[in-house]
């Protein structure tokens, strides 16, 4: 289990820090035909004395189709980065482009409209209750412009077949279980032919067999689609099943090749055991 | 059927609105039961007004004239002030009036057949051979009146004034007191009671004077009025009042009974208390879907968050809440339409009062009820803006 770290990290000043020497970017050294490009991207929370830095000149860079595992202790600002480029929140201080489109200074109507080409997936399924698992995954589909009804119901089955979940489309999330809510709420985020996925610790409610399972489903149709995949996880189970492990701690990113050794032994062991 | 509405209706989305609705059947019939509790409450606080009022000039507007004379002491059909006869010889002379019908009308005490109580009833004494009322079915039954000492009783009176229409009509001879004196029931009319009598009778100018021995001589209370066909009955009554001396008024058949009905709306708190109850029939209603639909919003937010974050704009989710809101209001009129029907047959059968269902009314409380609910679902769209897609992760 990892351990709380946040702790240690030294009182940032009332104002936020002046800008340091740019530390080498990845992003420009992968090109602008990067899905996400982040660059040196801050962010605090709170006002005043309370004023808290989450980010700390974050750079990261996710090429089309790439699937990136991001991990470290709990509060260290990885559900931040998510929101961020998610165009959930407003970009403070940085770059954040996706697709080739800067978010800092979008408005929000801007945002809304960014937000159409990325799917989510959240902790908690975050399914709509009142509807079954197809006309859940269809108010995924009903986001694409140009689709009549008919063909919007039908990618909404076409994409519950891909996740195995033909015989419960009439289902009510209520009478799912954990494994088929999660694999529901895969098929809605990618029914809006997202171009980058974002997920939050997706196998955080499911055991450990069954989050392995969603998560190598989510990879392969995300992989079929030419979708990237930004996916915090605490799993150490499906560390292996990334292309690029990075690990953040008080606000800043670590991409380390040995960790992702570490985690595939760790994963190794685990499935054996 | 579904295949030919999608290619009817590419553009139809999930019916969000009915199924966050539907699938929670508890909460949906309790908003129904209060939205329709608010629309019967509209109702028969209407209905009770609207009847009230209509009630007090049934008999105004039967009666067989274009143009009425009264007393102008007269205030109201409790209060009929007399005036004298000789100015209705005197309308005789103008060249569009066609006839004219002496009435007397006064408030006199019946003495109820069965129990011996006495209660009052408005009774209007006028010359058998006159027309009185439009309608043609009361000219056979006035014959009976030419013989000294009958009246005609009104069935629908109510019923304090004793069994007088059962008995009557089982061949029973009914004779009873009015005012102190024997009269015999020779036959039934349908009139209705009004605000000021709770029944009706009606006789010979002769009986009437032998009833109210002292009416001063050649005083009359209403004195009615026809007019040539073809003739303005405004323009005649404008050239009857320059005529006439100010000892009488002069209406026109709907003047009289506007007249009548104002008596009752400025001089009461009827039109006031019954307004007051449709407002609180508003509000109860309006409480009660704003508190439906905020729980409604709140229970949902996450998931109106959720799909915030997929990209759904905010207008899109308010148009979700004020479908909620129209759908409440026409499932919740249709079964308040009903009862109200329903009630309204009670309400006549105890009351005797001419409450019924009209179009008007109907609209009226429908656009009462679609008020309520859309302002409940623009308030508990304000919660909406609680919803931040960002709080979800």
């Amino acid at each position: 289990m990892p351990t709380r770290l946040r702790s240690s990290e030294p009182n940032p000043s009332v104002s936020p820090p002046p800008p340091h020497q740019p530390l080498p970017d990845p992003a420009k050294a992968a090109g602008s035909a990067a899905s996400v490009a982040i660059t040196q991207l801050s962010h605090w929370y709170g006002q005043g004395v309370n004023q808290r830095q989450v980010l700390d000149q974050v750079n990261l860079s996710i090429q089309p189709g790439e699937v990136v595992l991001l991990t470290g202790p709990s509060g260290c600002g990885k559900t931040t980065l998510l929101t961020l480029v998610g165009a959930l929140r407003q970009v403070m201080e940085g770059s954040v482009r996706l697709f080739g489109q800067e978010l800092n200074g979008a408005t929000r109507r801007q945002r809304q409209l960014r937000r159409r080409q990325i799917g989510m997936i959240f902790q908690g399924h975050n399914l709509l209750r009142c509807l079954s698992a197809e006309q859940n995954v269809q108010m995924g589909a009903d986001l694409l412009p140009n689709l009549g009804y008919r063909a919007r119901r039908d990618l909404a089955r076409e994409w519950l077949r891909a996740v195995g979940l033909e015989d419960h489309l009439n289902k009510l999330p209520h009478d799912l279980s954990g494994g088929q809510k999660q694999r529901v709420a895969i098929a809605r985020a990618l029914a809006a032919e997202p171009r980058l996925l974002l997920a939050d610790e997706p196998t955080a409610a499911l055991d450990s067999r069954t989050g392995r399972e969603v998560v190598e489903l989510l990879r392969g149709l995300a992989r079929n689609q030419g979708c990237s995949v930004l996916m915090v996880t605490h799993d150490p189970r499906i560390l292996d099943l990334a292309d690029r492990l990075v690990q953040m701690e008080d606000g800043r990113l670590m991409e380390d090749g040995r960790l992702l050794q570490a985690a595939l032994a760790v994963a190794s062991s685990g499935s054996v055991g | 059927m579904i295949g030919a509405l999608s290619a009817l209706w590419p553009s139809r989305r999930i019916p969000l609105a009915w199924l966050l609705l539907s699938r929670q059947p508890g909460r949906l019939l309790v908003a129904l039961a209060g939205i329709s509790f608010a629309g019967i409450l509209m109702f028969l606080q209407l209905g009770f007004r609207d009847g009230l009022f209509d009630a007090s000039v049934i008999l105004h507007k039967r009666f067989d004239a274009d143009l009425v004379l009264l007393s102008p002491r007269t205030m109201s059909s409790i209060a009929m002030a007399g005036f004298p006869r000789r100015r209705l010889v005197q309308v005789m002379a103008d060249p569009a009036v066609a006839g004219t019908t002496p009435v007397h009308w006064t408030m006199l005490l019946w003495r109820n057949p069965q129990t011996r109580t006495t209660r009052s009833i408005l009774a209007l004494g006028f010359d058998p051979g006159d027309p009185l009322f439009s309608d043609s079915d009361l000219a056979s039954k006035a014959n009976v009146l030419s013989q000294h000492g009958r009246v005609l009783f009104d069935e629908l009176s109510r019923p304090e004034f004793g069994p007088v229409a059962s008995w009557f009509r089982q061949g029973r001879t009914i004779e009873t007191e009015v005012a102190g004196k024997r009269v015999r029931v020779g036959g039934l009319v349908a009139l209705g009671p009004s605000f000021g009598a709770d029944g009706n009778l009606l006789t010979s100018s002769e009986t009437f004077l032998t009833l109210v021995p002292n009416n001063p001589a050649g005083s009359i209370e209403l004195g009615l009025i026809r007019l040539r066909p073809g003739e303005a009955a405004e323009a005649v009554a404008k050239r009857l009042r320059a005529q006439l001396p100010n000892d009488v008024t002069i209406y026109t058949k709907q003047g009289f009974a506007d007249f009548e009905q104002d008596y009752w709306r400025s001089s009461t708190a009827i039109g006031f208390i019954f307004s007051l109850g449709t407002a609180m029939g508003f509000v109860v209603g309006c409480v009660i879907v704003y508190q439906i639909l905020h729980s409604d919003v709140s229970d949902h937010l996450p998931e109106y968050a959720t799909l915030m974050a997929m990209g759904y704009p905010l207008p899109q989710l308010l148009g979700v809440v004020a479908r909620e809101g129209l759908l409440l209001a026409l499932m919740g009129y249709l079964p308040s339409w009903l009862a109200a029907q329903a009630l309204y047959g009670l309400i006549r059968d105890a009351t005797k009062l001419p409450v019924a269902m009209d179009n008007q009314r109907g609209l009226l409380v429908f656009a009462m009820i679609l008020a309520m609910c859309l302002g409940s679902a623009l308030m508990a769209m304000r919660k909406l803006g609680d919803a931040d897609p960002a709080e979800i992760f």
